[in-house]
């Protein structure tokens, strides 16, 4: 068996130090993959047999399950309100912090904060208030003497209210624009200034082509992150999925699915559309950046 | 030119400031109603607290049917730290073979690896239940934890990766003149040399992990055991929206560690941030 022991001459090393993730990557990962895509095919209640369904669970969510379908488009509705908001107000943001002002680690800061607690419950229980009858929102409202609703557990409104909860963490995409603002050499500035070029000129020729590839990379990070949001709606909501399903974001659809009614089968299959859905709009972004995004060569 | 120059900039102070401020008010006003009496909390849109109590953050403490907060806080802090010590062992590990090591297979694995980022949570979710559910793991925390030390948070696999690809090579090839084996040369120089990375790796998986909510809810349900997640929800959910003086002071307390960790760790969570894009 000299090739055996040629491979364990070549590999002890690296098996000993890739094995905590080896197993990790195997027993979280590629196998609940694979049993989670043959459990979408089946009907499972965690405590009775599996029964082979075929493909009729995804036959009921495309056609039967109004609930899914709404699920689907608050989602949508979220990501494509959420991100081009969270996209425009990082990188203005980012553009003004970055004109040379002084303190700004000080507003850097300030910008990040809501990034680094938004995803808590603390936040979403604050949101609930700001945006409730007697809230935050209102009274800033009434002195204006406009009388506001109850925003939160109004059908036509409370979506809104998650989606500036979401516009409100644009910290984040908005450090990494500074980071990359901070990338573009002065010289260029310096020498087209020289040609003649103006502020805007330069704004639209160096600046934002330059940025380009960050604007992708945060469109595609915050429109993965988007598709996943969990914790607000749930909190807001209290579990339910809002008045008349108006924040009944997929993944929290997904759990009543799964953990409240106990279809494992159904749930599965969601979480497969999911991977597609957000597969297929990655794909897209990417055919789609061949047109607008700059790499330098 | 000048003083048109100047006013530009003075504008740009203005705007940034007043948004700024606009931006932070409801955390502002959140901690200032926090030392409100609750029957004025709605009738003051204001900061500064026109009568000043502590009688939220005492009743609010007390919690649930019996249960403090203190044992929420508890809870959260064993299942952090747990968390942070399995990462740091197991993705450095991980991370290591990556960036030091040439073995079978390493394009295809790491490129696996990699893959394992993107990947939505869900679609692992119930076969990982259904695992834990096997194992007699329900309500316990070891859903929690063990998959930390299995290295599976791949990020900080990646994060390491790119740090130790940016150290030396000498001092592993001196070393390896010495006689060390991959072994020694981990613990011996690359983890002391890693110290940055590991830090970083740390103070996020503080945050995500303090700030986590779905795999908390799904895996917990013995109020006993409730990090504080799940404690303010169950808080949330008794209290309704009649006690909102205590509802805000938990909610306060509970954004403080992480808060506190921000104002310590700024140079490195903002470094972090930008350099891999890791999301806050």
């Amino acid at each position: 068996m000299p090739v055996i022991k040629k491979l364990w001459a070549k590999n002890k090393y690296a098996i000993f130090f890739l094995s905590p993730w080896f197993v990790g990557v195997m027993v979280f990962g590629a196998i609940p993959m694979l049993v989670s895509l043959y459990l979408s095919f089946t009907n499972y209640d965690l405590i009775q047999n599996r029964t082979w369904v075929g493909t009729a669970n995804y036959a009921e969510m495309f056609l039967d399950d109004a609930r899914y379908k709404k699920a689907v488009m608050v989602t949508l509705k979220y990501v494509f309100f959420g991100v081009p908001l969270v996209l425009a107000f990082s990188l203005s943001v980012a553009l003004l912090l970055n004109r040379g002002i002084r303190g700004l680690s000080v507003y850097r800061a300030v910008y990040y904060i809501p990034s680094l607690l938004g995803g808590s419950v603390a936040i979403a229980i604050l949101w609930r208030q700001v945006f409730g009858r007697d809230g935050l929102f209102n009274q800033v409202l009434a002195v204006f003497g406009i009388e506001g609703t109850s925003w939160i557990s109004n059908p036509s409104y409370a979506l809104y209210t998650l989606i500036a909860l979401k516009v409100w963490q644009f910290g984040s995409p908005m450090v990494i624009f500074l980071a990359g603002l901070r990338q573009i050499p002065r010289d260029v500035y310096e020498s087209s200034s020289i040609d003649g070029a103006g502020k805007i000129q330069q704004f639209f020729t160096i600046t934002l082509p330059l940025l380009t590839p960050i604007i992708f990379f945060n469109m595609v990070m915050q429109m993965i992150n988007a598709f996943q949001a969990f914790t607000q709606a749930y909190v807001i909501g209290g579990g339910s999925g809002g008045p008349l399903d108006s924040i009944l974001f997929y993944t929290l659809y997904l759990y009543q699915k799964a953990f409240q009614e106990f279809q494992m089968g159904y749930a599965s299959a969601m979480a497969w559309m999911l991977l597609a859905i957000i597969a297929v709009c990655t794909a897209v972004l990417f055919l789609t950046a061949k047109k607008w995004v700059y790499y330098e060569s | 030119m000048p003083y048109r120059k100047s006013r530009s900039k003075w504008m740009i102070y203005v705007i940034v400031t007043a948004f700024a401020l606009v931006m932070i008010y409801p955390l502002l006003w959140m901690i200032s109603s926090s030392f409100k009496p609750q029957s004025i909390i709605f009738r003051d849109m204001g900061l500064w607290p026109t009568s000043f109590t502590l009688e939220n953050y005492k009743a609010g403490w007390r919690g649930v049917s019996g249960i403090s907060f203190t044992t929420f806080y508890i809870n959260t802090l064993m299942i952090v730290a747990l968390a942070i010590i399995g990462n740091i062992l197991t993705c450095s590990m991980a991370a290591y073979a990556f960036s030091r090591i040439d073995f079978t297979l390493k394009k295809t694995l790491f490129a696996a690896m990699l893959a394992t980022i993107m990947l939505p949570y869900h679609v692992v979710l119930i076969p990982q239940y259904m695992i834990f559910h096997q194992l007699g793991w329900i309500n316990t925390y070891y859903p929690l934890i063990v998959p930390k030390f299995l290295a599976t948070d791949a990020f900080f696999i990646f994060l390491m990766v790119q740090f130790i690809r940016g150290l030396p090579q000498e001092l592993d090839q001196a070393a390896i003149v010495d006689g060390c084996n991959p072994i020694q040369i981990y613990k011996r120089i690359t983890l002391p040399l890693l110290q940055p990375a590991l830090v970083t790796t740390s103070i996020f998986t503080f945050i995500w992990t303090w700030n986590d909510f779905f795999s908390q809810l799904i895996y917990i349900s013995t109020p006993r055991l409730f990090t504080i997640s799940l404690g303010l929800r169950m808080f949330l959910d008794s209290e309704g929206t009649s006690n909102w003086g205590s509802m805000f002071a938990m909610s306060t307390l509970s954004l403080v560690p992480v808060f506190l960790f921000f104002i310590f760790f700024q140079r490195l969570i903002i470094d972090g941030i930008s350099t891999s894009g890791l999301k806050g």
